[in-house]
């Protein structure tokens, strides 16, 4: 297919017809409105289904009940509309239905600012609502990605029967980019050969989609089967990109979204200067890719993780569990909207390169 | 043995075979057996699905033989509308209480009514929370004694107990809205009319529909099963009327 150029909220929204899904239920929020605004006129095109809830708590639970006929649905919003559907996103992992969230994220807390930020990373990585459970977390890092992260994510949430959610800062969805969709659309996705979708007890014996079990002997093995699904996914789904990582960087950036974007002309323009930094991207935040990070951190010539993001730091949190003190951890974070700028972050590789050189004297 | 007589009274296929967990002298188990009579009358428990609350009726779904989604507190009529909006075809209700609908789910029920959703609503009022185990709900009568208002409900504070037929019949959208009782056998029997025809004006596409019921709880309210009855009729009824308050084939509302 042509190519197109596109606003990151409205590709998400075209991706998610591509995909099989044009069956949408949202609230207005800021910064991705126009993907309500788009879809209000292009699913009646594809013959799927547009409501706009009254609130963020409906929307959710407009989810949960459209989830359960098995076929693909699917919501966009930002950080506090997310918030509001923490309650569904509990109930939908508990029932083990699958579903898509796409989070726009913008500063926080509280109503925050409008302009975007990574500050939902623990929100969305660590469960964000009651209970054991886990939501997959995929981020991309421009909208060819945002698109294709979207179209893998619906599988992903079929294949695992589970709630995952595409986290997107404020920039990936108002910054317009060429985009590439799929040459051939999926069909909206049936609920054929889902022996778990409420279809009606025609020939069968009802069934319950529920996420309540009284007695803790059956709860406690809901939450070990949804353990096991979750080390499947850690084993199965791991997702990350290396950019120019070498047994010659000084410096490893973990960085996610567009932040890594930025960290790239960070990396370019310091190779001028003859510094070496390899970035490491998680595309998948959970499943968290520890592992692979841990591989490339305890290379002879690393002298510092320096985990940059658009938070008072967040994600640092995980690549330290991973890390286990074996290499000093550095972070750069600004938040409240405010985009950290190249020049901002070779400052700072700067300055932990000439502290170490002092340490090293 | 003797050729047995033509049957003339089973249980209807839309229920299962489960004893419920319902008190001695609580309704809920009548009001089950007048939506599967229903279900099964206009011939669409295989199409059927229902949506069940939090409260005491959660457990709904061990006592029909027809597919349910359970649904978080108050939110049953936001996964009705997801579901019937995919599913237009199939049959869509939910049961709910009066703390699950009147009070935590009040924004859930009031716009899935104006929005038209074209499922049934089985709004079952017995002016109490009865499985967290009697507290005030916001149909508790003035000054009656729950174990949130010990000294009965202070309408100074509490304001006054909802009457959600008539705040949801101010609503423009055409709806089929009805408030009906089961204490007494002629209740049961115009309650299960009002029932049947909600569930029919859904199946012919044409409205949102919610029937209220007039329900009883002996145990939370204190008094024995005969008194509950009595009780409906003597207290509830007089700031619950009965009747229709709208109904889209007779213009009224």
């Amino acid at each position: 297919m042509a190519k197109k150029l596109m606003k990151g909220n409205e590709a998400i929204g075209e991706a998610a017809i591509a995909a099989g899904a044009p069956h949408y239920f949202a609230y207005p929020i800021t910064p991705q409105s126009e993907v309500a605004e788009y879809l209000c006129w292009r699913i009646p095109e594809v013959g799927g289904v547009f409501v706009q809830a009254e609130s963020e708590v409906a929307v959710g639970n407009m989810l949960f009940g459209a989830a359960a006929t098995g076929m693909r649905v699917f919501t966009t919003s930002s950080s506090p509309g997310i918030s509001l559907m923490q309650e569904a996103i509990s109930y939908m992992a508990g029932a083990q239905l699958p579903v898509v969230l796409v989070n726009i994220m913008r500063g926080g807390p509280g109503l925050g600012g409008i302009l975007p930020a990574q500050s939902d990373y623990n929100q969305a990585v660590k469960g964000g609502g009651h209970g054991d459970y886990k939501t997959i977390v995929l981020a991309p890092a421009s909208v060819q990605e945002a698109v294709d992260l979207m179209i893998l994510g619906f599988d992903l949430a079929d294949k695992y029967r589970n709630p995952v959610m595409l986290i997107g800062d404020g920039m990936i969805g108002q910054m317009m980019e060429s985009v590439e969709f799929p040459e051939k659309y999926r069909d909206p996705v049936s609920p054929e050969g889902k022996d778990w979708a409420l279809t009606g007890a025609k020939g069968r014996k009802a069934r319950i989609t529920k996420s309540l079990f009284l007695d803790p002997e059956k709860l406690e093995i809901n939450s070990i089967e949804l353990d096991r699904k979750y080390k499947r996914v850690e084993a199965e789904e791991i997702r990350f990109e290396k950019y120019k990582v070498s047994n010659k960087n000084k410096i490893l950036i973990v960085a996610y979204g567009s932040m890594a974007r930025i960290c790239q002309t960070v990396i370019d323009e310091l190779e001028e200067e003859g510094i070496s930094v390899g970035l490491f991207r998680p595309i998948t935040l959970y499943p968290f890719p520890g592992q692979a990070i841990h591989i490339e951190a305890v290379k002879a010539n690393i002298k510092t993780v320096l985990v940059v993001e658009m938070s008072m730091g967040q994600m640092i949190e995980d690549v330290d569990r991973y890390l286990k003190g074996k290499k000093p951890i550095e972070f750069y974070g600004r938040t409240g909207g405010i985009v950290p700028s190249p020049n901002e972050v070779k400052d700072k590789i700067r300055t932990i390169l000439k502290s170490k050189k002092a340490e090293s004297k | 043995m003797a050729e047995q007589a033509n049957v003339i009274f089973r249980r209807p296929q839309s229920l299962s075979e489960n004893v419920t967990h319902y008190c001695p002298g609580c309704t809920h188990g009548i009001i089950h057996r007048l939506v599967a009579e229903s279900l099964d009358e206009l011939g669409v428990r295989e199409r059927a699905v229902g949506v069940a609350p939090v409260g005491c009726s959660v457990l709904i779904y061990n006592y029909f033989n027809v597919d349910f989604l359970e649904a978080p507190h108050g939110r049953a009529p936001a996964l009705a509308t997801g579901f019937k909006r995919m599913r237009p075809d199939m049959i869509v209700f939910t049961y709910q209480g009066d703390g699950d609908l009147a009070s935590i789910g009040m924004g859930e029920i009031v716009h899935a009514a104006n929005r038209g959703e074209k499922f049934t609503t089985i709004f079952v009022n017995n002016a109490i929370y009865g499985m967290t185990g009697g507290q005030m709900a916001p149909t508790t009568m003035p000054g009656q004694k729950t174990t949130t208002s010990p000294f009965g409900r202070d309408t100074s504070l509490a304001g006054y107990p909802i009457r959600m037929s008539e705040l949801l019949s101010a609503l423009v959208t055409p709806a089929y809205i009805v408030r009906t009782a089961v204490h007494t056998p002629m209740h049961v029997i115009n309650a299960k009319k009002h029932i049947k025809k909600a569930f029919r004006l859904q199946k012919e596409n044409k409205c949102f529909s919610l029937v209220e019921v007039l329900s009883t709880c002996p145990t939370n309210w204190g008094m024995p099963p005969h008194e509950a009855t009595g009780w409906v009729a003597s207290t509830m009824q007089p700031y619950y009327p009965l009747g229709v308050f709208k109904d889209p084939e007779k213009g009224v509302g």
